[in-house]
């Protein structure tokens, strides 16, 4: 008797044979247990990162097993660290690169606000440069916390419509951060 | 430091450019020499230079600004005689005008990225050098941060105000 888990199927018809369901469903099941993370680590999440890929937390447990660290390659960029002001147009032509559809998760108080380095030197949140999907808080995060925002990410990717991107609104939110 | 040694340095430095000593001081027993900015390279150079002493290793070179003072940034340079095993500050003042003083690259090549690092952080500029531009930050920066003048936290941040944090 196998203990292995299957995705559930999305909602559809199923019949003798055959199973109907919406390209939606489908292609966001896909997706959401195949994401190729790049991590873009640069300090102490980043070794909290290392802890959640390895045997006790396993990310490879929800499909994103294989990083990417080409950004060509990548769905999801996983920032770790304190991002410094001569840092940020690396992180975003980085961001840049990745094609569509791409998600961003931000991971630690450092990433995402720029946490205790409240100095002229550092970055004051990601946000300010690259949109982000999922912020996950603390300084460090506990893998368990990665793992959290991880699933918050499969949530968002299983969820997303296939025409999200050509809408106007997600145009209109990359053209504010003053990228195509 | 080698009070022998110690002699010898004060000596050299009184007979050959006695009048551009402006304090000799030793803080935590470690000699510190405050002399004159336009003699400051021929100073280094003497001390490289000389027979006894050998001052050939350059450990660090910064600068520091005293906002209360006359002359506002004081230029540090820390030498290392590796020969002898002692070592020996010579601080420079400059005025906050024209904080100007003369390269050493030409003395100790590896001056070169720590003048630029000077200059990036608290905008002394050291004539001569080839390639005086900012080092650790963006290049786009309109400020020195560590002149007092500059607040240390950066100044987008909205979700600090006093009523939150007592301040």
């Amino acid at each position: 008797m196998s203990t292995i888990k299957t995705a559930e199927s999305p909602n559809g018809i199923e019949g003798p044979g055959f199973f109907a369901t919406s390209l939606d469903a489908a292609v966001g099941l896909a997706r959401k247990n195949s994401l190729w993370p790049l991590p873009f680590a640069t300090s102490c999440c980043g070794i909290e990162f290392m802890a959640t890929m390895a045997s006790t937390y396993d990310l490879g447990r929800f499909g994103a097993e294989r990083l990417s660290f080409s950004p060509r390659q990548a769905d999801l960029l996983m920032v770790m660290g304190t991002i410094s002001k001569k840092m940020g147009p690396v992180l975003r032509q980085v961001y840049e690169q990745m094609a569509e559809p791409k998600w961003v998760l931000s991971m630690g108080a450092c990433a995402s606000t720029g946490g205790i380095f409240d100095t002229y030197s550092v970055l004051q949140g990601i946000d300010r440069i690259i949109p982000v999907d999922v912020y996950i808080p603390g300084c460090p995060p506990r893998p368990e916390q990665v793992l959290d925002g991880i699933l918050k990410i499969q949530e968002l990717v299983q969820s997303e419509s296939i025409r999200r991107r050509d809408t106007p609104e997600y145009k209109a939110m990359l053209q504010e951060y003053g990228m195509e | 430091m080698n009070e022998e040694l110690k002699t010898i340095l004060l000596d050299t430095l009184k007979s050959t450019f006695g009048n551009d000593i402006v304090a000799v001081d030793a803080p935590y027993d470690f000699t510190t020499i405050t002399v004159k900015k336009d003699k400051l390279v021929d100073i280094i150079s003497h001390l490289y230079n000389h027979e006894k002493l050998q001052f050939q290793f350059l450990t660090d070179l910064t600068a520091s600004h005293y906002p209360d003072d006359k002359e506002q940034l004081e230029v540090v340079y820390h030498l290392h005689s590796l020969v002898n095993n002692i070592r020996v500050r010579i601080k420079a003042r400059l005025s906050i005008g024209t904080p100007e003083i003369a390269t050493l690259t030409g003395v100790f090549a590896g001056a070169n990225w720590m003048e630029r690092e000077t200059f990036d952080n608290l905008g002394v500029i050291f004539k001569g050098h080839p390639n005086l531009k900012r080092i650790l930050n963006v290049d786009d920066m309109l400020i020195h941060p560590l002149r007092k003048e500059y607040p240390l936290e950066d100044q987008v941040r909205l979700d600090k105000n006093d009523t939150m944090f007592g301040r």
